[in-house]
């Protein structure tokens, strides 16, 4: 990602230059093709304007809405606040990116060094291969999964869990039977987003200056400590901005989220109960089939605090990548 | 997430067949294949097989029991296209009061404001609510070894309200002297979509259980922090993967689950067609409606013998009258045939549903036989 960003500034430096040697009216492929790819970066950001306007413009008769016209419907508080409504469901939102965040970063950066500086190159390839095949199968594929199949084998892990750990707030009990709960939740999502943090990881890992590598290694470093002096100083940023996209990911998501967890509105930190959390996506998908028009609007106004989420984690994103961005990789 | 439209491939048929556009009160509305179109003649009408195209939406609950209908009528019919969205009840009320649909299934009847819609789109004529399909809604139960439990309407609201904890409660217990109950912790499943059945449900133990469902009837369950899942199927595999748990689902689903008898009056009343389709005709039409509306006030609290009192009616939104005389034939005779015995069976077997009883199919007749 930011390699690209960097390409794209430095062009407008060098694109003069050929134009000019060849003279005026005779590189109209040039021109062209500096037309289209103008367009396409326009297209993008009214495509973004564009989303943002029908959301703020169907969510208009919800936010604008008294009270009383709100609690008519069946699923919002009766006090009919939507912020009470929606602020829940962010809760759930970010409470389970966060958790398939925390599971699924650590495994992928082990997975990633491992591809990148560990395995034999055969064995590296075929593994690279096969975590982008995870990155391809469909979330409803991952919903049925860890729903039907998951779930059950999870429930003797978050019994025991609850049983042992159970004074710490998180793993408060009795764990739920089934155990469709956002403990589960999270290790699904965790498993979805595993792929494209790995890959992205990987690929910066690998960038990795080799005189820096062989550098500790002369300096008499073993592979653990130059993997830690040289490649994850180096890689640090990229591997955030993985993680973002990752978060990206699990903020969205939707099937998998619909047909695991139990929904419920509260702001509870009970992983393993059941009826606490809700996720934004997966709510707009339960609800819309038998909402009315007021409520179809409710539910574009929780899609727009998920824009407004999503747009916030990419912009923090960025300016953490921008600050590390001098010790890393990304220049 | 939900299924598309569905299409059925026209099957071809054999020989000739000719329905009378305006035959009134045939209870064989797909007519005999065999039928000689002179036979129509005196009739003055045309002899005309049907053709033409049909869009409805609606109520997801009636999707089998549509599929069905639809299958069966085009066998009839093989030039007519009928299409239903299972969009849901609330898209199904609008989308025909915004005339975007011939007829829709709803499981909730049209309110005020939507009725008044609804007469604007069905202009001149006016709109109908028939009760075309009838669906017991089981109260089902994992509890491996026991297939049939008997509940009083205040055991299973207190079960479904968090106050009976346990399969071996004195509650279900006394009710139950034969069966050996295990001490095992009730699991109450619900919906986590708004739905009819929930609707119904809650609707039947505000009703019938006195004080002892403290809730409203609504759509949206309305005790927190419960298991809950999406749709039917939901709530039937979350039941199926946990022992001890309990729902309440359309009985066709339910499967392998055990089942609750209700009790109603002095007896325990497993559920069965014949028995609900019972409490729809013990209960009285709502009052303050249209003539052309056959909305009943279920009477979930009814004593009355060997009926099952928790059923989901879905009714089928039409047109007393429509613009274009071929969709109003169309309408007419695919009303016809939902209703009929042949219909009905079709949606029992299909579905589950309970067909309606021949008083009711007079009623309903009246109303279809005078669209055009």
């Amino acid at each position: 990602m930011s390699g690209q960003r960097l390409q794209a500034e430095a062009e407008p430096e060098l694109a003069p230059a050929p134009l000019s040697v060849r003279g005026g009216g005779h590189d109209r492929a040039g021109r062209v093709f500096r037309w289209l790819a103008t367009g396409s970066g326009v297209l993008i950001l009214a495509v973004l304007a564009a989303v943002a306007g029908f959301l703020l413009l169907e969510a208009w008769p919800a936010l604008s809405a008294s009270r009383e016209d709100l609690a008519a419907i069946s699923w919002i508080p009766d006090d009919g606040s939507l912020l009470g409504y929606v602020g829940p469901l962010v809760f759930g939102t970010v409470l389970a990116a966060i958790l398939a965040l925390l599971l699924a970063v650590p495994v992928a950066i082990g997975i990633a060094l491992f591809i990148s500086h560990y395995a034999p190159r055969r064995l590296a390839d075929v593994l690279g291969y096969l975590v982008d095949l995870l990155a391809a199968i469909p979330s409803v594929v991952y919903g049925l999964w860890g729903g039907l199949w998951l779930a059950p084998k999870l429930q003797g892990v978050w019994g025991w869990l609850s049983d042992n750990l159970g004074f710490i707030p998180l793993f408060e009990g009795p764990a739920a039977t089934p155990p469709r709960v956002m403990m589960t939740v999270g290790v699904v999502l965790a498993v979805m987003i595993l792929p494209i943090v790995t890959a992205v990881s990987r690929e910066v890992f690998l960038q990795t200056p080799r005189l820096h590598e062989e550098a500790a290694l002369a300096l008499g470093a073993t592979r653990w400590e130059m993997v830690r002096m040289a490649v994850l100083p180096f890689g640090r940023s990229g591997v955030i901005s993985a993680s973002m996209l990752g978060l990206g990911r699990a903020l969205g998501e939707t099937m998998a989220v619909l047909m695991i967890l139990s929904p419920g509105l509260t702001y509870s930190w009970a992983l393993l109960m059941a009826g606490r959390h809700q996720t934004i996506a997966a709510n707009i998908a339960l609800q819309f089939p038998e909402a009315n028009p007021l409520g179809v609007s409710a539910l574009i106004a929780t899609g727009l605090a998920l824009f407004v989420i999503t747009l916030l984690v990419n912009m923090a994103a960025r300016w953490v990548v921008s600050r590390r961005a001098a010790f890393s990789g990304a220049n | 997430m939900k299924p598309h439209r569905q299409k059925f491939g026209m099957i071809a048929a054999l020989g000739a067949l000719a329905l009378t556009l305006a035959a009134c009160g045939s209870d064989d509305p797909t007519g005999d294949a065999t039928t000689d179109p002179t036979t129509d003649a005196e009739q003055g009408t045309s002899t005309e097989s049907l053709s033409g195209d049909l869009v409805g939406a609606g109520a997801s609950s009636q999707e089998s029991a549509m599929a069905a209908w639809v299958a069966g009528f085009q066998a009839a019919n093989p030039d007519v296209t009928i299409s239903y969205d299972p969009v849901g009840s609330g898209g199904g009320r609008t989308q025909f009061t915004e005339g975007a649909t011939d007829f829709g299934g709803t499981d909730a009847a049209l309110d005020e404001d939507e009725w008044a819609l609804a007469e604007t789109r069905c202009e001149p004529g006016t709109a109908a609510e028939l009760p075309l399909y009838i669906s017991p809604i089981a109260v089902a139960f994992n509890l491996p070894g026991v297939d049939s439990l008997n509940m009083s309407a205040e055991t299973i609201a207190k079960i479904f309200n968090g106050e009976i904890t346990s399969w071996d409660a004195p509650e279900i217990a006394d009710a139950n002297p034969d069966v050996e109950l295990p001490a095992l912790a009730i699991t109450p499943v619900n919906r986590s979509d708004e739905s009819g059945t929930t609707k119904n449900f809650t609707e039947y133990l505000a009703a019938a259980a006195a004080g002892a469902w403290p809730h409203e009837a609504s759509g949206d369950w309305p005790v927190s922090g419960t298991q809950s899942a999406q749709g039917t199927s939901g709530v039937i595999q979350t039941t199926q993967s946990a022992e001890g748990a309990i729902t309440y689902a359309d009985a066709s689903k339910v499967g392998a689950l055990g089942t609750v008898a209700v009790k109603v009056g002095e007896e325990y009343v497993p559920y069965s067609p014949e028995a609900a389709a019972a409490v729809v005709d013990a209960s009285p039409l709502a009052e303050g409606r249209a003539e052309t509306s056959l909305v009943r006030e279920l009477e979930r609290d009814t004593t009355a013998s060997g009926v099952y009192p928790i059923v989901l009616v879905s009714y089928t939104m039409a047109c007393t009258q429509y613009a274009d005389a071929e969709t109003g034939a169309l309408v007419k005779a695919f009303l016809t045939y939902m209703a009929s015995e042949e219909g009905q069976q079709a949606a029992a077997d299909a579905a589950g549903s309970a067909p309606i009883s021949a008083d009711m199919r007079a009623a309903v007749m009246e109303i279809v036989d005078a669209i055009a």
